[in-house]
């Protein structure tokens, strides 16, 4: 496996996020923290992300989309640049639902990588890591020719 | 039938008359891109849940059937390009307390789509008699 061309530094993202560019500036993601396998980020309250309008719950699909975002980004990290990648799957099994007006934090950890397939799993919870309210796990697949 | 913020957000309506199968529709726009060129899988996800709790909300009428979401596996099998997308969902099951769904979101040919979802819902029942 040949080291990626284009280096990724997970610290840049907040640039893309804070011009709200794509999906990820739209939902409010922010940068948190990442090690050699992981990264955190982390998604706002925001009333624009309701799901149920009764309880003021954050539509999963928000957290689908913020775990993707953070387990994209664990792979990244790990194979030491940017690589062009697919999602195939994605599994989220909601714990519990996010607590209204709480902060999500979602960490993503690429667990396994082969020459063609990153395997992925992380947690998002809203305060406590110990209480979890979503659990993933996936796999991505590399595009590029040079994958 | 009244979609959620979140789906205003992302730019989702019903396509589909008042009483028939909820079609749910996504404009193509910045709230959604993903890479350069493509939708964001997390907006494809935003999506068929959507069209899933639609067809769970349409199977189950005006009840005042309260539904929580337990798990959802979602297959990506295309790239959503630079276009309308469009989705649908399937009630599989409808038990008492659990209901089995699945959803499907395609562009310009239903026949290729670009993702699937599957998903558990809980359900608490207003009547018993619903059961």
């Amino acid at each position: 496996m040949d080291a990626p061309a284009i280096p990724f530094d997970p610290s840049s993202l907040q640039r893309l996020f804070d011009a709200r560019i794509g999906h990820g500036g739209m939902l409010g993601v922010r940068y948190e923290r990442h090690a050699a396998d992981w990264c955190e980020l982390a998604l706002p309250y925001d009333a624009r992300l309701i799901g149920q309008p009764d309880t003021g719950v954050m539509a999963s699909g928000a957290i689908i989309a913020l775990m993707d975002m953070a387990t994209s980004c664990a792979v990244w990290i790990r194979r030491g640049g940017f690589v062009p990648q697919a999602t195939l799957d994605l599994r989220v099994d909601y714990l519990r639902p996010a607590t209204p007006g709480r902060t999500v934090i979602g960490r993503g950890e690429c667990y396994r990588l082969t020459r063609s397939i990153a395997f992925v799993r992380g947690q998002a919870h809203d305060g406590d890591a110990d209480d979890p309210l979503a659990h993933v796990a996936g796999t991505f697949m590399f595009t590029g020719t040079g994958a | 039938m009244k979609l959620p913020p979140y789906a205003d957000t992302l730019g989702i309506a019903l396509a589909s008359a008042p009483g028939e199968p909820p079609l749910l529709t996504m404009a193509f726009g910045g709230a959604v891109i993903g890479r350069p060129g493509f939708l964001h899988g997390g907006a494809i996800a935003g999506l068929l849940e959507m069209a899933a709790i639609a067809a769970l909300s349409h199977a189950l009428g005006d009840e005042g059937d309260r539904i929580k979401p337990i798990n959802v596996t979602i297959d990506y099998m295309r790239g959503g390009r630079e276009r309308e997308t469009w989705a649908q969902g399937i009630v599989t099951r409808l038990g008492t307390r659990i209901a089995n769904v699945e959803a499907m979101a395609w562009q310009e040919d239903r026949t290729r789509p670009i993702a699937a979802a599957r998903m558990h819902y809980m359900l608490t029942r207003v009547s018993a008699s619903a059961a």
